[in-house]
């Protein structure tokens, strides 16, 4: 039984940014879930940005962000975005183009 | 100010409104949109609705100084600034000056991946940003259905939704939403549930192969609105619908006189003329010179200093020049001075609204003193009867309410002479009503001209008969002959007749004068004979009578004589 290695499109570093509108459950079960798969698929090898709305308002355009938990994937190309509280790991890794070996 | 407060106080609490600086849309509404409050537009492809909208922010930035968010799902911001460039609206600029926002949502379902809960809040966060970043009192949502391509989870998105509009309430702004019209429902996502205060439908149709666009009020909670379909107009300008129709009859009256433009038919009038800012029709079959009359009427205008605006649809402004002239109506000159302006176009270049769209621009720009439309009985080709009616209508109204003496000449199909009755059914409406028709005789035409109603005055009941010259239009003197009026080559026979009559009895007359003349000297011969028959008469007489007094004289000397002897003795 060993850990399943991953191989993502290139070998650079992960730009992950997650949008989020303050402290609500959604958010922080976002948060909670993203770092844990980060942790576990790209460990040492991305750069996660958590951007409050509510704080820096004027950001929201930029990334075309409209539903809030919205994680943007900025590196590797293309940009991709997820929006949900991110519970289903399954799709956020279908998502996000993170290719998990099936090694069971 | 305070007038206008307490003139509202005293009607009660109304509804605050926002008023749009859309040409029309103000009128229909009493006043503008609910102040604060969303309402729906919505409409089906190539309505106009985003324009609409940006018409909305645009005027209420410029009219009203209130600045304003455009939130564009379907077009990027400069797509829409250069959509609307060719009317005149400069978005870059107003957004320079921190007035206008433009935030172009874009939504794609390609990129968005959905995994578990969440909620609309960024659009919230963007849309409350863009608001108090410049303060906004007006807010465009242009096309927010497109969310609904956007997110799978209708149920968040219609709760967001629900979420949206009640927040945009709480903040204060007014708000329009554009939607597409669905089938058998105002909109094709339902929004209308959730629009509550004030629904705007648009619609595009096609009847005869003309376009009519038309725009209904189907609700505004909360006050009372127009609720017919007016149309309007996607112009130069901007929208502009037409309410033009007014509701009362409360225009103010001149009781100034302007001239027909041939004496003659003024004196057919009480008053020597028409009251000016009435409405004029004139009446007749073909050829029977109701242009001409009707550029006299322009001449006359105009000739007073007065501007007059010719609406020609029959004729290019060359072609009416030319042939006026012929008949002694020199229009050139005041061409030329800028007093007569003649629009011509053929009536189906543009459907009926923008005839009178470009009317009441011309109204506006030019103000003239009189308008004279060549004939009006063109417009119908243009759009069935009712249509053109109600367009009549409202056009006579603007003009009566802009106080401009108003002219029109309609042609009338020689079947329906004698029941005198224009297809149109302006007769109604017009103040004054001038036929012209053909009297035809043995072998010839001739034109009459009859007044059939002039409100406010008296007027001729004659038919008067009228020639063209090439000194313009005159009227000939009523001849009468013995089966009533005369005219043409009748009058011409009427009127020798007459003459030799006339001639006769002329002579009769000097020959009896003549006869009087001859007694009157053989009377003054006898008289004289009998004087000098006297004065011998008289003469011999004296003479007996001298001799009489000399002999008697004598007779007495001598008696003295002889008595002087004997007493000598």
């Amino acid at each position: 039984m060993e850990t399943p290695p991953t191989i993502t499109p290139e070998e650079e570093t992960w730009e992950l940014r997650l949008y989020v509108a303050g402290q609500t459950v959604k958010s922080v079960t976002a948060l909670a879930n993203l770092k844990s798969y980060c942790e576990q698929h790209l460990k040492g090898r991305y750069k996660l940005e958590v951007i409050d709305l509510l704080q820096h308002p004027q950001l929201a355009a930029g990334d075309q962000i409209l539903a809030i938990p919205t994680l943007v994937r900025k590196v590797p190309a293309p940009i991709r975005k997820i929006i949900g509280d991110l519970s289903n790991q399954e799709r956020v890794l279908v998502g996000l183009d993170i290719r998990v070996v099936e090694s069971k | 100010m305070q007038d206008l407060m307490t003139s509202s106080a005293s009607l009660g609490p109304q509804l605050p409104k926002t008023p749009t600086g859309i040409d029309g849309l103000d009128e229909i509404t009493e006043g503008g949109l609910p102040k604060g409050r969303p309402t729906l537009v919505c409409g089906s492809a190539g309505c106009g609705k985003t324009l609409m909208g940006v018409e909305f922010l645009v005027r209420g930035i410029q009219q009203y100084n209130e600045p304003g968010v455009l939130m564009a799902f379907e077009e990027t911001a400069d797509e829409l600034a250069a959509n609307v460039t060719s009317l005149g609206f400069d978005l870059q600029t107003l957004q320079g000056q921190g007035q206008l926002r433009i935030d172009h949502v874009h939504v794609d379902r390609s990129e968005i991946e959905e995994t578990g809960e969440y909620d609309l809040e960024g659009l919230f966060i963007r849309l409350g940003y863009a608001i108090d970043s410049i303060g906004a009192k007006r807010v465009v949502l242009d096309t927010i259905e497109a969310l609904f391509s956007g997110f799978p989870n209708q149920a968040v998105l219609r709760s967001e939704i629900r979420r949206l509009f009640r927040w945009l309430k709480d903040k204060g702004v007014t708000t329009i939403i554009t939607a597409e019209r669905g089938e058998g429902s105002l909109t094709r996502q339902g929004l209308e549930e959730y629009v509550s205060d004030c629904v705007i439908l648009l619609d595009n149709r096609v009847i005869e192969q003309i376009t009519t666009r038309r725009l209904r009020i189907v609700k505004y909670r909360g006050s009372t609105h127009g609720t017919n379909e007016y149309p309007y107009l996607i112009t130069e300008d901007g929208i502009s619908v037409l309410p033009v129709t007014s509701l009362k009859l409360a225009h103010e009256v001149s009781d100034e006189i302007v001239s027909s433009g041939v004496p003659a038919l003024d004196a057919m009038f009480g008053r020597h003329g028409f009251y000016k800012g009435s409405s004029v029709l004139i009446t007749g079959t073909a050829g029977t010179a109701k242009t001409t009359l009707a550029a006299s009427f322009a001449h006359a205008v105009c000739s007073t200093g007065k501007r007059c605006a010719f609406f020609a649809f029959e004729e290019s402004p060359q072609q009416l020049v030319r042939n006026m002239r012929s008949v002694g109506l020199d229009l050139a000159p005041f061409i030329e001075q800028g007093l007569l302006h003649v629009e011509a176009s053929r009536p189906t270049l543009n459907g009926l609204e923008k005839h009178l769209v470009t009317l009441h621009r011309l109204v506006k720009e030019f103000k003239p003193d009189a308008v004279v439309i060549d004939p009006i009985s063109n417009l119908i080709t243009v759009g069935n009867i009712s249509e053109v009616r109600s367009m009549l209508t409202r056009l006579i109204d603007f003009l009566k309410i802009s106080n401009i003496t108003a002219l029109f000449t309609s042609l009338i199909s020689g079947r329906n002479i004698q029941q005198e009755m224009t297809e149109e059914g302006v007769s109604s409406l017009v103040d004054t009503w001038i036929s012209v028709r053909d009297l035809e005789g043995v072998g010839e035409r001739n034109r009459g001209v009859s007044i059939l109603k002039a409100r406010g005055m008296a007027h001729s009941n004659q038919v008067r008969e009228f020639v063209v010259t090439n000194q313009g239009v005159q009227l000939l003197d009523v001849v009468i002959g013995p089966t009533g009026i005369v005219t043409g080559a009748s009058r011409l026979t009427q009127q020798m007749q007459e003459q030799a009559q006339a001639l006769a009895s002329q002579q009769e007359l000097e020959r009896k004068d003549r006869e009087i003349e001859r007694k009157r000297r053989v009377l003054e011969a006898t008289i004289a004979n009998l004087r000098t028959e006297f004065e011998s008469v008289e003469e011999e007489l004296r003479q007996i009578n001298h001799e009489e007094l000399v002999r008697q004289q004598k007779l007495a000397d001598t008696r003295r004589q002889i008595a002087g002897t004997a007493s000598a003795e």
